[in-house]
């Protein structure tokens, strides 16, 4: 049963312009599509109609490459709950909807093109400590040789599928990447790799995140909410005692 | 131009090291002025930059995508295979070998298989050190999972998200070397064309995404390493931005393209549900070692199901036809991919598929459910449980393995798999196919090398689930860094390579001149609309099984839609903007030229071997009958396709493969 759908999507043709809401109908759309599917058949339909189609980031269309962003009725990711845009599946709507769609928005992520945004702050932030200092010559002791508890090793794999979406940042009213950056801080605190370099680590990350200009948590809890991979605010937490530790 | 494989000589299991100990190194002071470009940041490239900026290599990195963390290895599921055994279950090097050129039905290259196998416990043990958690058991220590063609457990996992940590490893990586300035990464950014002076790579044109400006980038050698060409089929497990450009256009530079009709396509993948589907997601193997595949046994009870007047639920144990446990009762619902592919197809194609377009099949884990849940009462103290109770506690244990595919396969198809079974049918994955690279793993243009899944690699006519993520990693961590700096160590004297040159002038103009007439077309057809076509023509006649009337009629109706597409395509907006109906057009222009190699390539191949399935070579008695019918002595070799304009004209080298360490058997997985 296909639905017919009123959408309103910012559409700004670069950085330095002005953006404005635009309105677009479209029928002939399937409950089974993804969202981005029905943006897709949007697409085919402006440009056969001579137009320039939206601008949209999105790339594996299975939820794990974090490309696809999209502020849809108010929401990162839409309405649904654990999933990316690309997973949200028009099920979700209703025939005669009408459905806002704006792109990510804070001040660490100027806007490219239409939906299009600049994440880049996300990796400046992770070339300031996101990794542990070891070559990849492939000399180092044998796996088996490091015992690591089940439960942190499971804890860190939680903190670690992080897919770098940015939602919480979209979603925080303060614009705080503090569950991003709090989850890689939590990965290395909770494995014994990574105790060597940790308060370096938290100290230069936290000072990288605040010279983005992302905002501080005020632990309103939002971004644990809209977290497509479910990453909890204890991260947060975790990260917040790392930095007291490394601090005194 | 004559193949040499540069396979070192001696015994197999001596050659990498004695080839490491007798090339050329460059020493630390002079890798300073050396510069690398490698193109794509997925296992293969993310990994080599690592390395070659740790040996003090001044890499420039390229991906079309915002961060490196996105390259599509990311979207790999079940895991990494290792020799490691840790299980103590009688896995070695040997066995890794053996089961990856068996799996390949023996159109590998020995030697470089053999190398695989021996680093492949290095990449367990580098990876734990960068902190990827991977999988453990009670007692702190690893643990494994098993995947199809193999009779041992060595897959290494973190949850159904390896390829993710994976990746976020090897970009982590990347951004110690690129906070210290030895990698300047290139992110939203193409290539266009590589760049020869005198004959060898020496540099790229490059297309930021962001502004449409092209750019000239110079090294001392080029590293391709930008994955498959599963998207020449339009609808594959692919990222939406998956490519073949940069192998194509090295391809029409002088590298030849092997083997470009081994394609992987992959049993369990959530099936097509309409016109409007623009990619399909794939299930993966680990699901292999508790869900059962099976069809119902008889024609009404499908055809009753596909009319939805009956459920899977509904059907008795003796109502089901558990199809791979049948026909391959000693590897069952493990047999290779290829095995299982073909035998979903052969049964949907009988008229026993499951759902409304009768290319599906089902999944079952109420098997699983039960054994685990009896299990796990058994260790609460509980001998004779509740049937809630072992539904309860097994379904708490599938969960904890493979939570995140069961909630993915709900989100696409919205129906609960803990409850009924997964529907699934095969789609493109993987390409075994790719750039020829010799044993150092440079292309047939000097300086050019390809790695990971862009080159054609170790994985013969198919590969075995959980080797790709090795293979990337072996690659770009320890194989090339090894190769190429041999290769380097000649250009210590050369100095920066300049940009203001003829060569870099001819190739930037060509490419503006190809994106001017993309931009300038004003035809009438959207660049999916071309990609959609070529897809169908390709799923239809060049997939799971292939006939020489068909190849030719694809070949042809390539060629029809190629020239219609140049005539026709409407790519709007301009070249100095962000723009992804150009990059898009950009790419499908090369796929529609690939498109017509693969054909080719199939045509020419006249014996079934993996992955590539010729209707004329099948076993027609005996107990095999049926199966894919391998031909050694007339198609033992790998074929490397040289460039001559037309896809048609492409000429074929033979690299004859030996075999000195594996004796060739029919494949057989009963």
């Amino acid at each position: 049963m296909d639905m017919n759908l009123k959408l309103k999507i910012w559409r700004q043709k670069g950085a330095n312009d002005e953006g404005q809401m635009v309105d677009y109908n479209l029928g002939g759309v399937s409950p089974d599509m993804s969202f981005l599917e029905m943006l897709d058949v949007l697409n085919e339909k402006i440009i056969n109609e001579g137009g320039v189609p939206v601008a949209f980031d999105h790339d594996c269309r299975e939820g794990i490459c974090g490309m696809c962003s999209l502020y849809i009725n108010g929401e990162a990711h839409g309405p649904d709950r654990g999933v990316t845009t690309c997973q949200l599946h028009m099920r979700k709507f209703k025939d005669g909807d009408t459905i806002y769609i704006e792109p990510f928005r804070a001040k660490a992520f100027p806007v490219v093109k239409d939906l299009v945004v600049d994440r880049s702050a996300f990796d400046r932030i992770q070339h300031q400590g996101g990794f542990i200092s070891v070559n990849t010559s492939g000399n180092t002791q044998d796996a088996n040789s490091l015992p690591i508890s089940k439960y942190a090793a499971d804890e860190a794999m939680d903190a670690a599928t992080c897919i770098g979406c940015g939602a919480c940042v979209a979603t925080c009213k303060n614009s705080s990447a503090m569950l991003f950056v709090g989850a890689k801080v939590s990965q290395y605190a909770l494995l014994p790799q990574g105790q060597v370099e940790a308060a370096d680590r938290v100290r230069n990350m936290v000072a990288q995140m605040d010279a983005e200009g992302f905002g501080n948590c005020t632990n309103t809890g939002a971004c644990e909410v809209e977290c497509p991979k479910g990453i909890s605010l204890d991260n947060i937490a975790r990260m917040n005692r790392e930095f007291f530790k490394a601090n005194i | 131009m004559a193949l040499d494989s540069k396979v070192p000589q001696g015994p197999i299991a001596d050659k990498w090291t004695n080839y490491k100990n007798h090339i050329d190194l460059v020493n630390p002071a002079n890798k300073r002025n050396i510069d690398v470009i490698v193109v794509g940041t997925g296992l293969a490239g993310g990994s080599a930059c690592a390395t070659l900026a740790e040996l003090g290599y001044n890499v420039k990195a390229f991906a079309y995508q915002d961060s490196p963390r996105r390259a599509h290895s990311i979207a790999a599921q079940g895991g990494i295979n290792a020799a490691k055994n840790y299980q103590g279950d009688g896995d070695s090097i040997y066995r890794l070998f053996y089961d990856t050129v068996k799996g390949g039905d023996y159109r590998a290259r020995e030697a470089n298989v053999y190398r695989l196998a021996e680093v492949s416990a290095n990449i367990i043990d580098q990876c734990v050190a960068q902190g990827v958690p991977f999988a453990r058991d009670y007692g702190g220590l690893l643990d494994n999972r098993s995947f199809g063609g193999v009779l041992v457990s060595r897959t290494f996992y973190a949850k159904g998200q390896t390829g993710q940590q994976l990746l976020l490893g090897a970009y982590s990586a990347m951004n110690r070397q690129i906070g210290r300035g030895k990698i300047k990464m290139h992110t939203r950014h193409e290539m266009m064309d590589v760049v020869l002076v005198d004959g060898k790579a020496r540099g790229i044109i490059a297309r930021n995404l962001v502004t449409g400006e092209i750019e000239r980038h110079s090294a001392h050698a080029v590293v391709i390493a930008s994955g498959g060409y599963g998207n020449v089929f339009y609808l594959s497990t692919n990222a939406m931005g998956s490519n073949v450009s940069a192998s194509w256009k090295i391809h029409k530079k002088g590298a030849y393209f092997a083997n470009p009709c081994y394609t992987q396509i992959h049993p369990t993948c959530i099936p097509v549900s309409g016109d409007h589907q623009s990619k399909l997601t794939l299930m993966s193997e680990s699901l292999r070692n508790d869900g059962r595949i099976w069809v119902p046994a008889k024609l009404e009870d499908a055809q009753a199901i596909r009319d939805g007047k009956k459920k899977a639920t509904d059907l008795v144990e003796a109502d089901r036809d558990y199809f791979l446990e049948r026909r391959y009762p000693a590897f069952g619902n493990l047999v290779p991919r290829d095995v299982a592919s073909r035998a979903a197809k052969e049964r949907c194609d009988a008229g026993f598929g499951v759902n409304a377009t009768g290319e599906a099949v089902y999944l079952d884990f109420a098997a699983a459910i039960e054994r685990y849940g009896i299990e796990q009462a058994l260790i609460q103290g509980d001998q004779n449980p509740s049937k809630e109770k072992v539904n309860t506690l097994g379904t708490a244990i599938v969960k904890a393995k493979y939570g995140n595919l069961f909630q993915m396969y709900y989100k696409i198809a919205d129906e609960d798999p803990y409850t009924s079974p997964m529907k699934i049918y095969p789609a493109v994955h993987y390409t075994m196919g790719g750039t020829w690279v010799d044993y150092n793993l440079m292309t047939t243009i000097p300086g050019c090398y390809a790695i990971g899944e862009a080159n054609f690699s170790e994985h013969g006519a198919n590969r075995l689930g959980a080797s790709a993520l090795m293979q990337g990693l072996a690659d770009g961590y320890f194989v090339l860094p090894y190769t190429i700096g041999d290769y380097l160590s000649k250009d210590i004297r050369t100095g920066k390579i300049p940009t203001d040159t003829p060569e870099f002038e001819e190739a930037e103009h060509a490419v503006k001149e190809q994106i001017n007439s993309l931009i300038n077309n004003n035809g009438s057809k959207s660049v999916d609309y071309f990609h959609k076509r070529l897809g169908k023509i390709m799923w239809n006649k060049v997939g799971m099984s292939r006939n020489e009337q068909g190849l030719k009629e694809a070949m042809a109706e390539i060629k029809a839609l190629r020239e219609e597409f140049w005539k026709e395509v409407n790519v709007p907006g301009t070249a100095d903007t962000f723009n992804e109906e150009l990059a898009k057009a950009g790419r499908v222009a090369d796929f529609l030229e690939l498109g017509e190699l693969f054909a080719k390539d199939a045509l020419t191949r006249e014996e079934s071997c993996g992955g590539h399935f010729r209707e004329e070579s099948a076993e027609t008695e005996g107990p095999q009958k049926g199966e894919a019918k391998r031909d050694d002595e007339n198609f033992a070799f790998v074929s490397a396709w040289e460039y001559k304009g037309e896809p048609a004209d492409a000429v074929l080298h033979r690299e004859q493969l030996e075999f000195n360490d594996i004796e060739l058997k029919t494949r057989s997985y009963k």
